[in-house]
């Protein structure tokens, strides 16, 4: 997911100038490419040390803190986007954290692994879980521990009173409009709260 | 071996205002360099020290090779603050026994020692003779200013006494006050130390007498508070100094006897540390630790009180310290956010509780490594 033409796909969602907080924001790339590119500031949110290394030698604000344990560091509405990389699928409270990325962005982003991607729809009707590129995991050893599809997170920004305002999948670093939850290994949904 | 350090010593007439209300002058402030300053006067790093520490931060001295200074693993040639590319300043504060004007100093007045005479200082009147130091080097603006502990607080002084004059802070195992246990056990080791009947109400130096006892229990109480629970039990576990043999349990069954090597270990410590350590010293520097406080003028409020502060942080702290824990670190990044300060924190899993920030971990020293490549590519720019 980091690569350039993803990165790229995501930091279009992310309007000049904004004031960011990336959760989960890995080695920084993304991070540093909307502020050198975009004249974003902000902070990433990490908990792997290699990653917060990764983002101290790159000159990006990084604070290391476990998403588990919420986001109460942070206060309502205090950045113009929140994003969540690929970082939803790791979370145990996902639905929380969801939550919470809406009170403390005035817009969020979320982009996950579709698991309703062909390929993996037809991994499991021929009876194994799949593993593929985007999801490179056996079931036993998958730091995946939420897996949903691009039409499951619909519902759950719904449930969640949250407004859609741009959504469409991400595939071979292009974006997917048409079928996305069948023809896109990445969901993307950038949203408000109502 | 580590590279050879020259202390040095500045005296100064003028006479300071301290917080208190009262004053010290003719006053000498021990410190040392590393490093070059650079044309622009731009590469200066002041590092401030903790409880027991010194001017003597790194190196060791001409002849004595053991005589590493306290973070010699983090400053240096090549290291974490790299003196190649840095000027390092560490100064000794006002108040402690390693050569700044202290307690066992003659008060210029009375010609007689301080002893329990000696100005209570705070970290904010440390921070103010720092300044003048740095006055009398030339140096206006700090690339940066870094300090562990009741050094990170000076640290985080700086920024809120001198905005203009620090570029980054870097904070590390601090906190924004002491809590009520730390206050606590501030005043277990002060009791200790003025309860010894050789403290004479501070002026035993006229005595010719230390009061050790006090230092000791003081050191061995505070030395507990560094380390965790997990490090002591791995060093020493239920472990015997040496095991009676013939008994089944290896005790002695004694009461006053050493028999765990826990009980050794702290008899060491305290005993190495009333050697060198000054009693009025401890009591001061343990009073400026509680006193510290900078949201207080703010009724509390330490977002309001860190306004104050443009410098860009990075902020660590250790997972295992109780003694600054975690917690207190987000504090202050939590109070930096809604300035929309430039901040870094780190919350590195150490096992060795509040003396890790002392201590060699790659992850540690490599983090603090980047931040600092970081200032350097900016002082470039």
């Amino acid at each position: 997911m980091s690569d350039v033409t993803t990165i790229q796909s995501i930091a279009a969602l992310v309007p000049h100038g904004s004031r960011v907080l990336d959760l989960g924001c890995g080695d920084g790339a993304l991070l540093a490419h909307l502020v050198n590119q975009r004249g974003c500031s902000g902070y990433g949110v990490e908990i792997d040390d290699a990653n917060v290394l990764a983002c101290a030698r790159r000159g990006v604000n990084v604070l290391q803190l476990n998403l588990d344990g919420g986001l109460a560091m942070f206060d309502d509405n205090s950045f113009d986007v929140v994003l969540q990389i690929d970082t939803l699928q790791h979370l145990r409270n996902a639905e929380t954290m969801l939550r919470e990325t809406a009170r403390v962005g005035r817009t969020g982003v979320v982009a996950f692994p579709n698991f309703a991607h062909w390929p993996n729809r037809v991994s499991v009707l021929r009876g194994r879980m799949p593993v593929t590129r985007r999801l490179p995991y056996q079931w036993y050893d998958t730091p995946n521990i939420r897996v949903g599809t691009y039409k499951d997170f619909e519902v759950l920004a719904a449930k969640n009173q949250l407004r859609v305002l741009d959504a469409f999948g991400l595939q071979d670093g292009r974006e997917v409009r048409t079928l996305p939850n069948l023809r896109a290994g990445t969901a993307v949904f950038r949203f408000e709260h109502a | 071996m580590s590279f050879i350090a020259t202390p040095q010593s500045m005296s100064f007439v003028e006479p300071l205002a301290l917080q208190s209300g009262a004053a010290i002058h003719s006053y000498a402030l021990s410190y040392e360099t590393y490093g070059t300053l650079n044309a622009d006067r731009s590469n200066a790093v002041l590092v401030c020290h903790a409880l027991n520490a010194s001017h003597h931060v790194a190196g060791v001295y001409e002849g004595q090779p053991k005589s590493e200074g306290w973070w010699d693993n983090m400053i240096g040639p090549g290291k974490a603050v790299d003196t190649n590319r840095f000027f390092v300043i560490g100064i000794n504060n006002l108040g402690s026994c390693f050569g700044s004007t202290g307690p066992m100093h003659t008060h210029p007045d009375t010609g007689q020692i301080y002893g329990a005479d000696f100005p209570v200082v705070t970290v904010e009147d440390w921070v103010n003779a720092q300044a003048r130091l740095l006055d009398a080097l030339g140096i206006q603006t700090l690339a940066a200013v870094m300090g562990g502990s009741l050094g990170g607080m000076q640290a985080l002084s700086w920024t809120l006494q001198y905005p203009e004059r620090v570029r980054h802070a870097v904070v590390i195992a601090s906190a924004p006050n002491l809590t009520a246990e730390n206050i606590a056990f501030n005043e277990v080791a002060r009791r200790a130390i003025v309860t010894d009947p050789d403290f004479h109400s501070g002026h035993f130096y006229q005595h010719s007498v230390v009061p050790k006892r006090g230092l000791r229990i003081a050191r061995m109480v505070g030395h507990i508070t560094y380390l965790s629970d997990d490090v002591m039990n791995e060093k020493f576990g239920r472990g015997l100094r040496d095991a009676v043999t013939g008994s089944v349990t290896g005790y002695r069954y004694s009461t006053q006897d050493v028999e765990f090597q826990i009980e050794s270990y702290l008899r060491y410590q305290g005993d190495k540390f009333s050697d060198y350590f000054d009693a009025n010293t401890y009591l001061l520097i343990t009073r400026a630790l509680d006193y510290f406080d900078p949201a207080r003028s703010y009724g509390g409020n330490l977002t309001a009180a860190l306004e104050r502060a443009t410098c860009k942080f990075l902020l660590v702290s250790f997972t295992t310290d109780w003694r600054f824990a975690p917690a207190r670190s987000r504090e202050i990044v939590r109070a930096l956010l809604p300035h929309k300060r430039e901040v870094s924190y780190a919350e590195i899993d150490a096992p060795h509780g509040h003396d890790a920030f002392l201590l060699e971990d790659p992850r540690y020293l490599n983090l603090v490594n980047a931040y600092f490549n970081r200032i350097g590519e900016e002082l470039k720019a």
